[in-house]
């Protein structure tokens, strides 16, 4: 292969940010391409700056580098003004490493972590001179994967992408790199016999891989008198009828990456990251993160500081995230965070932060003592307004402790308190929206004790129904609904100084709406917003919900049916055949329990629900410490009939000067009685 | 203790901007464990002074970086001023080379602030050698050169003539314009820093000012539609020099090293990058 690295440079002089395009992180590696070795081109499908953070993609790049029988490099979605450039040069995608042609790649594999990027991947396709549809590909163009958080519904790219791959990679991308040898490697195919040239038997063979789905191994059936969609079927014996996700059973085995990238501009999560576990089951119901990721595998605390101080060392980054689902839920985390900080390496220097914080005040404790470097607020997420919300959506959060927290964070010189909300929850009625700006004007009072000005900002989200949780089923509400809650919320948070409250596009949730729960017809909506121009549609300034209308219209489908209709009981889901190991009756009866209010305790701690992520794999938690995190109720098993009851008490002793905050009572009595419907 | 250091910019690396290369040096700062000086306060940064921005895109032989070290430290552990600029290099990412690490004194007035001139090497192309040429001695010959320069985000006339100190197309015997397809003409200059540096896309404005096209053009100097097909654009730039005028004496920022204003270290530089 030849590098186009001459043909890259003086269109570099025309862009913006050309450092996108340069390669050159540490850790980047300059990898030769050899022909007994399957080379794999990784794709983030966002700008650099958005797809170089990702672990996911770097885990693999590392796994699969590692081999001698495979190579990898990575690419990402050149900014508009480098993709005209190209084309107008014809240029087509390439790494970042050696500048290679995408297309002269085995394999193309696409990270997928949100639904407004499917549009990139069709253009990337289409830039690396592949046919964007799977069928008019032949054995000399590149297999197109796709894994990630989106996969679990994979209809809507079914017809671009040729084979789809479940859950944890680490241990399938070496299984699938061993059947491509014998396809796609010269050795490989001299060396058995048996290697056929056709494309359909080596995506034949590709299907045979546990966690791989290979939708052009499967029939889609149409109710004749509905339309509906009737079932997804395997076409052949050795295909199975239901594909099961991919999950280790031990982080430890996995401490990846060991040589994170550090690239040569700033991107976002420009800091060491360390994974502290995988999957969450606090239960929040409308979060698929949670549900497709269960059950909760622990890293060895001993291998979190190595991978620390050795991160630290390598990079010279002077802060370290402690990621996961929810950190603060990690085993010991308290001596983990000052064992770093207290490393006589890190002299001091050194700042830790926890992307997910819990609220309570005990998580701000943690935070105050390891945030060296105080320059942004604190983020909390109560997600709902009321305690009937949050009990509904299942995130067990007493009023009490988000005011603990909150005291906690303005007691400890924190100026700034962001809280995160949704809107367009299940059950939602204007109380509980209304919920949201009693909350965060509590949060400013109580800052007013500590400084004379605060700022609380109250980010409102629209809620997008999503695939293999207990919200897969409710019809997402309207634009014109969700802007009505915008309003009221906009209006009710006028007179509040200090308050400022910000929302997300609602024509912006629609479209993720569109694509989130569509079947395979929904290929033709996103394949004709892309030839329409519509790209980087996960960005403001180019987001256009017109390009979404007018696909769905062009093709018999309408909002109301794709995206805001509740489904039945009985209806088939198309994602029914791909499984997180979640049982489907599980989830009917976690949706019949959120529409009763009935919330669920941490299966961490409490007895086993039998959702089936351990049960069906036999696989299990791996927890060091088997009592929950001392403070805060988020389903700690402590006494949850008294969220929102609970007179409003502030924890800590309010400064003698301070003026005293006003009804925080009424708000309490208020917000706890009202909203049954 | 002030170290200054002298670096160079080149290959692909050109095109990370001046705050990028900063951060790229605090990470190989903290990587070699360098006894370094912190900021007071709430926030401590490590005590770094870079010189005059290079723009994102140029190349340099010629970059400056002062650091302040922590004397109780340095007691402790001490540094090997000799041995530094390697041990630094293999921290920082291919293309970043340290050439020099030298003691200064602690001084009032920054680096930025000390600098008067920068000497630049340049392939330009759209324009023949002897266009270029008739341009070059047009501008030197014109008593103003009012150009549109950009000012705190607005467009505004400036006389671009005083801050051209030199300008030269390159000798066809010159080994100075390193590209083998003949597509591009070397020009040579020193544009002064002060009271406001001149940057050679500004220089590419004046050149096409003083023969009669318009200056109002993007800002890369890339040709606006209908332009004539005289226009020079900047196809590679490299920083070779910068200096310190002081008495007539031009000096190289680092001590020790003065040398006779109008003494050609550009040329010898840019002999050294090919
Ligand atoms: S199988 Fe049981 S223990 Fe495992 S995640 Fe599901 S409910 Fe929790």
């Amino acid at each position: 292969m030849e590098s186009l690295w001459p043909q890259i440079e003086p269109l570099l002089a025309q862009v913006t940010k050309p450092a996108r395009y340069i390669g050159g992180e540490l850790g980047a590696q300059m990898v030769e391409h050899r022909c007994d070795a399957v080379s794999w081109l990784l794709i983030y499908p966002d700008t650099y700056e958005v797809g170089l953070p990702n672990q996911g993609l770097q885990i693999l790049y590392e796994i699969l580098n590692e081999r001698p029988d495979a190579v990898a490099e990575r690419s990402y979605a050149p900014w508009v003004d480098m993709e005209a450039a190209m084309r107008a040069a014809g240029v087509p995608l390439f790494s970042v490493e050696n500048h290679y042609d995408a297309g002269a790649f085995d394999v193309i594999a696409f990270n997928l972590s949100a639904e407004l990027v499917y549009t990139n991947v069709l253009n990337l396709i289409d830039l690396a001179g592949v046919p964007v549809r799977a069928v008019d590909r032949t054995i000399d163009h590149p297999v197109v994967m796709a894994g990630g958080h989106c996969v679990f519904n994979p209809e809507p790219l079914a017809d671009f992408i040729d084979c789809f791959v479940l859950g944890d990679g680490e241990e399938v991308v070496s299984e699938i790199n061993e059947v491509l040898v014998a396809f796609r490697t010269a050795a490989g195919r001299a060396a058995g016999a048996s290697a056929s040239t056709s494309r359909e038997d080596m995506l034949r063979a590709l299907s045979r891989v546990p966690g791989v789905y290979v939708p052009s191994c499967y029939d889609v059936a149409y109710d004749d008198t509905t339309g509906r969609l009737a079932g997804i079927t395997s076409k052949f014996a050795d295909t199975p009828d239901r594909i099961e996700k991919r999950t280790i059973t031990d982080l430890g085995e996995w401490p990846y990456p060991r040589q994170q990238l550090v690239p040569l501009i700033e991107v976002v999560h420009d800091r060491l990251n360390v994974e502290l576990f995988r999957g969450c089951t606090r239960g929040c119901r409308f979060c698929q993160a949670g549900m497709i990721t269960r059950p909760v595998r622990e890293r060895p605390a001993d291998q979190v500081r190595t991978m620390v101080s050795a991160g630290l060392e390598r990079t010279g980054y002077d802060e370290v995230a402690l990621t996961s689902l929810s950190s603060a839920d990690y085993s010991g985390i308290e001596e983990t965070v000052t064992g770093i900080i207290d490393d006589p390496s890190c002299s001091g220097q050194v700042s830790v932060s926890l992307p997910s914080l819990r609220v309570d005040a005990f998580t701000v404790g943690t935070a105050a003592q390891i945030q060296r470097v105080r320059r942004t607020g604190l983020t909390f997420a109560p997600e709902g307004g009321t305690w009937r919300m949050r009990q509904v959506i299942n995130k067990l959060i007493r009023e009490e402790d988000l005011y603990a927290a909150v005291d906690a964070a303005f007691s400890q010189g924190w100026k700034r308190v962001k809280l995160y909300f949704l809107i367009g929850l299940p059950t939602e009625t204007d109380e509980d929206t209304l919920g949201i700006v009693a909350l965060a004007k509590q949060c400013v009072a109580i800052g007013k004790r500590y400084h004379s000005s605060v700022a609380v900002t109250a980010s409102v989200g629209g809620f997008v129904p999503k695939v293999q949780t207990p919200f897969q089923w409710f019809g997402q509400n309207t634009i014109e609904e969700l802007t009505r809650k915008v309003y009221l919320l906009r209006d009710a948070a006028r007179p509040v100084r200090g308050l400022t409250i910000r929302w997300h596009d609602p024509k912006a949730t629609a479209a993720e709406g569109i694509v989130s729960r569509g079947d395979r017809r929904m290929g033709a909506v996103i394949e004709q917003v892309w030839r329409n121009g519509g790209m980087f549609q996960e960005w403001s300034e180019y987001f256009d919900l017109a390009l979404w209308t007018d696909a769905l219209e062009a093709n018999g489908m309408t909002l109301e049916d794709a995206v805001y209709r509740h489904r039945t009981e009985d209806e088939v889901l198309p994602w029914d055949h791909i499984s997180a190991g979640l049982h489907r009756d599980f989830l009917w009866q976690d949706w019949r329990d959120a529409l009763a209010e009935h919330g669920l305790a941490d299966c961490r701690w409490t007895p086993c629900y039998d959702c089936g992520a351990c049960t069906g794999y036999g696989v299990e938690h791996v927890v060091a410490s088997a009592v929950p995190p001392a403070g805060g109720s988020q389903g700690t098993g402590q006494d949850l009939s008294t969220g929102g009851q609970v007179p409003v008490r502030f924890l800590s002793t309010a400064p003698s000067s301070a003026a005293p905050v006003d009804g925080p009572a009424d708000t309490a009595v208020a917000l706890a009685g009202e909203g049954r419907s | 203790m002030r170290i200054r250091f002298r670096y160079s910019k080149l290959g692909k690396i050109r095109f990370t901007s001046q705050r990028d290369v900063a951060r790229m040096w605090e990470r190989a700062i903290r990587r070699a464990h360098l006894p370094i000086a912190y900021t007071e306060g709430f926030s401590p940064r490590p005590q770094l002074s870079f010189g005059l921005a290079l723009p994102t895109g140029a190349e340099s032989l010629s970059e400056y970086l002062d650091m302040a070290l922590d004397p109780m430290r340095v007691a402790e552990d001490g540094v090997d001023l000799d041995s530094l600029p390697a041990e630094l290099t293999v921290l920082l990412p291919e293309g970043l080379d340290i050439e020099e690490a030298v003691e200064v004194e602690r001084s009032k007035v920054s680096l930025q602030q000390m600098v008067t001139s920068c000497s630049w090497t340049m392939r330009v192309v759209g324009v023949s050698r002897d266009e270029l040429a008739e341009q070059a001695s047009l501008l030197l010959a014109a008593d103003t050169v009012p150009i549109m320069r950009e000012r705190k985000g607005r467009e505004e006339m400036d006389d671009l003539r005083p801050s051209v100190l030199a300008l030269a197309v390159a000798d066809a015997s010159d080994n100075l314009v390193i590209d083998p397809s003949g597509r591009t003409v070397g020009l040579v200059a020193e544009l002064s820093t002060q009271p406001r540096g001149v940057r050679p896309t500004e220089l590419m404005r004046g050149l096409i000012a003083v023969s009669g096209g318009s200056s109002a053009r993007s800002i890369d100097g890339a040709p606006t539609e209908g332009a004539s097909s005289r226009i020079p654009v900047l196809d590679r730039v490299c920083r070779t020099q910068q200096w310190i005028e002081c008495d007539g004496l031009r000096q190289e920022p680092l001590l020790g090293r003065v040398v006779p204003a109008g003494a050609d270290l550009a040329m010898h530089a840019m002999e050294r990058a090919s």
